[in-house]
């Protein structure tokens, strides 16, 4: 148990955490773009179902990301895990809320017909979406940044230390970058009037997102001049992330949907990896004394703990990758409105056109 | 009151929330991953129809279930730094596990469930149900495997005054939690079937979709007999534990404030009104029972909250161990009292069923609607029997509750999170209680399903 290095498993750990929040950015990131355009882009009931569909089956998937991120956290570096939550209290207070709201909003809104109910659920969907992202976007500025932390890894801020200029344009940044980032994804997974609309939303939220991020990325290289740390490494990194992030501002939407995705995707993740590799291998700097960052070292789990969960993810990740990208195969027909315009269809229509797929029952009786 | 009443009280709020919805949904997979194989296997409408109604209540329920269960992983950051930093090298761990093993396969698979009907075949569409039920079976596993490690703190060392992970397969196999995790299960058990069939029952009292409705109680009865039988051996099997494991919460629950030998079980006792009377003042008793429980021998000795109180003192300084006596003594009450009356509906039901008279008895079919409220009140009193009667101790014998609290959270942010969440589980519980009751109501469609086979979206489940 103790032959492997205990450094290298904080750092494998670290990396382990980087590419867990990673997920949960780029997959969530495009369910949060989603629901912040429902109703942008969804014009009549039927719009927003086939979008809802769109990230149906996904989006609870996605959620797991974060709370698999925050329980790696919590079992690898508690002392990091009880410094950031117990520090941005009510940042996450907000964040939950915008969780809560947004995920029974899903459930929530196909079970009535009313139009103000419809209206409210679709509400909290598109605040909850808005809110989680920009916080998501604040907080982790504020994580690079540096906050005020005292000898004893406690965080002694306020809420709005937490809203300086740097983290909020990191929050302006993150938001631009998932409504960019879930339109390129409707332009690719719906049909009939739908993509249209989703790529004019991506002709501005792209670019707007590239200037937003590349400003970012520019602030957050000058603002690690005065720390250690591989600033060469960022600066690289950091580069390529700009010219993703263009590239994906100027893609062909129309006619490689799937490649505009794939480089929105890869943006969003270098964006994160800028980030991690200047965190390294500080875990959340105190911007009260060097002396009291929180580092991998300051922070971890002991080597027995971090040994056991690196077997545990090294068999459980690639299954639960595997089962995942299965389902989003399965998932891979674009959504049209017409599936869901219930004045042209109703159930004994579908009986009727039930004939085309696999199962036994099809065509024959209405067997469910 | 302090910024530490106010994380006690966001925890239980929060937790009682999330808990009334967890053996629902436990329950509810397992019980339409059931009907889904019955139909698989005989072909018969009747299941289809009992897959759709109840699946719609189930995702219900795993709406806010899983929404309010993100709350429970954030707040031991938020409200318990402390703890967190005390424990983080043992608990993290089962949370991490749940997350990886558990969540990931629920969640992908209930959003594969409701939408890849027709896109594939039904037996991978079985599958898909069975391995969100077999997820959330799993979820329950860690968390209680995590929650058993406060109640009986195992497989660690001690290393620079904090616990330190040294034996996780000690962790995961804690007598406690294995006793503990069948005792949930069954609960979850009992959750769902009592709710179906007093769901059943609402539709049977007016000759509503009786072929339907009783074939549902019929699916349901079994999983309430293994239910009440299995969560009585493993309740059992806890209490006999918590006797050597945590004997202060054992007398508490008893109101045994003197050792006795043999000891009685106390049917209805009252005391005076404060956290620790030392005495009762009345206490109706049964001789012999407690012993019988608690060492399974008719004289067997069981210590007294005050000689435990002295040998706690002596072992771990001066100090306060006893628990709020009557809430741990009026939960434990309430739990095992309402179990009793489960396991009587459970028999009664048997005997209706093996006379035929499922469908027609109105009087087994109003009882059947109050028992559906019991389950809910039965879990509650449960995690507030096992949590209240650890105190004053969050890690039994190793860390006071009022250290671990987030030292720099103010009173002011913690009453401020209080409120807003109790505001959110008013207004969401009160939305979901109205939409279940709807969707309860009105019963099963019907219109023909959508077949299997059709290529379209199945919007009874969907949104």
């Amino acid at each position: 148990m103790h032959t492997v290095d205990y450094s290298f498993l904080q750092a494998l750990w670290f990396i382990l955490i980087a590419v867990l929040w990673i997920g949960f950015f780029v997959l969530e990131g495009f369910d949060f773009g989603v629901g912040m355009l429902l109703r942008r882009v969804g014009h009549t009931e039927a719009d927003r179902r086939a979008i809802l569909h769109a990230i149906g089956p996904m989006w609870d998937g996605n959620e797991v990301w974060l709370l698999t991120a925050g329980g790696a956290t919590f079992a690898a570096f508690p002392l990091w895990y009880a410094s950031m939550f117990s520090g941005f209290y009510l940042a996450l207070f907000l964040v939950l809320v915008a969780l809560i709201i947004r995920g029974v909003s899903f459930e929530f809104w196909g079970k009535d017909d009313r139009p103000r109910w419809r209206a409210t659920w679709e509400w909290t969907m598109v605040i909850g979406s808005f809110l989680a992202s920009l916080l998501f976007g604040v907080a982790w500025a504020n994580i690079v940044k540096g906050v005020p932390i005292n000898a004893q890894q406690n965080f002694t801020g306020s809420l709005f230390t937490l809203l300086n200029p740097y983290a909020l344009l990191g929050g302006v940044t993150l938001v631009l970058l998932f409504i960019s980032h879930g339109a390129i994804f409707l332009n690719m997974k719906t049909a009939g009037d739908l993509p249209e609309r989703a790529r004019g939303v991506a002709r501005w939220a792209s670019p707007a997102a590239a200037v937003a991020g590349i400003a970012f990325l520019v602030w957050t290289v000058i603002n690690m001049n005065d720390r250690t740390g591989a600033s060469v490494a960022v600066a690289i990194v950091g580069a390529i992330t700009a010219l993703l992030l263009a590239t994906a501002a100027v893609s062909e939407l129309v006619r490689r949907p799937a490649i505009a995705f794939a480089i929105s995707t890869a943006a969003i993740a270098m964006l994160f990896v800028t980030l991690f590799v200047d965190l390294f291998p500080d875990v959340m700097p105190s911007s009260t004394s060097p002396a009291f960052n929180l580092t991998i070292a300051n922070t971890s789990s002991s080597s027995t703990t971090l040994t056991i969960m690196a077997i545990v993810a090294a068999v459980m990740v690639p299954i639960v990758l595997a089962y995942t990208a299965w389902a989003y195969w399965v998932f891979r027909k674009r959504v049209s409105p017409e599936d869901f315009d219930l004045t042209t269809k109703n159930p004994f229509d579908l009986v009727g056109s039930g004939g085309t797929g696999a199962g036994p029952d099809a065509g024959g009786a209405p067997a469910g | 009151m302090t910024a530490l009443d106010l994380a006690r009280l966001q925890f239980a709020t929060t937790t009682i929330f999330h808990f009334l919805f967890v053996p629902l949904s436990i329950g509810l997979a397992f019980y339409v991953a059931v009907n889904q194989t019955l139909h698989y296997r005989t072909g018969k409408e009747v299941y289809a129809r009992q897959v759709h109604f109840w699946g719609r209540l189930m995702l219900l329920s795993f709406a806010v279930g899983v929404v309010t269960g993100i709350i429970q992983e954030f707040q031991f950051g938020m409200n318990w730094s402390e703890y967190s930093r005390f424990v983080g090298d043992i608990f993290g761990a089962p949370l991490a596990m749940e997350a990886l093993i558990a969540f990931f396969l629920e969640s992908t698979f209930l959003g594969f469930w409701i939408f890849a009907k027709g896109r594939v075949s039904p037996k991978t569409h079985l599958t898909s149900i069975w391995l969100v039920s077999v997820g959330s079976i799993l979820s329950a596993f860690f968390i209680i495997a995590a929650n058993s490690w406060m109640q009986h703190p195992v497989g660690y060392k001690m290393v620079k005054g904090k616990p330190q992970l040294d034996d996780i397969w000690a962790v995961i196999t804690n007598n406690t939690a294995i006793a503990a995790y069948i005792h949930v299960i069954m609960a979850a058990a009992l959750t769902v079937s009592l709710v179906t069939i007093g769901v059943s029952a609402h539709h049977l009292r007016r000759d509503h979709q009786v072929d339907t409705f009783t074939t549902a109680i019929k699916v349901a009865l079994p999983i309430l007999v293994v239910g009440a039988i299995g969560s009585f051996l493993a309740g059992d099997q806890l209490a006999r534990l918590l006797v050597k494991q945590q004997p202060m919460k054992m007398s508490a629950a008893e109101a045994l404030f003197n050792t006795e030998a043999p000891a009685a079980f106390s049917i209805f006792a009252t005391g005076d009104f404060t956290a620790n009377p030392g005495h009762t003042n009345r206490n109706l008793k049964v001789p012999h029972v407690l012993s019988l429980l608690a060492t399974r021998s008719l004289d067997g000795k069981v210590l007294g909250i005050n000689q435990i109180q002295e040998q706690y003192v002596a072992k771990y300084g001066p100090g306060n161990y006893v628990p709020y006596v009557a809430v741990v003594y009026w939960s434990f009450r309430t739990m095992v009292y309402l179990f009793g009356a489960m396991a009587l509906f459970a028999l009664i039901g048997l005997i209706l069923w093996r006379r035929g008279k499922l469908a027609t008895s109105r009087r087994f079919q109003l009882i059947a609607i109050w028992m559906a409220i019991t389950p809910f009140i039965v879990n509650t009193a449960g995690w507030v029997m096992t949590e209240v009667g650890r105190q004053p101790w969050i890690v039994q014998g190793l860390m006071l509750t009022r250290n671990a609290n987030s030292p720099l959270v103010s009173t002011a942010q913690v009453a401020g999170t209080l409120i807003g969440f109790t505001l959110i589980f008013t207004v969401l519980g009160g939305v979901a209680l109205w939409l279940f009751l709807r969707e309860a109501r009105k019963g099963v469609p019907d219109e023909p399903l959508t077949p299997d086979g059709a290529d379209v979206p199945d919007l009874t489940l969907s949104y």
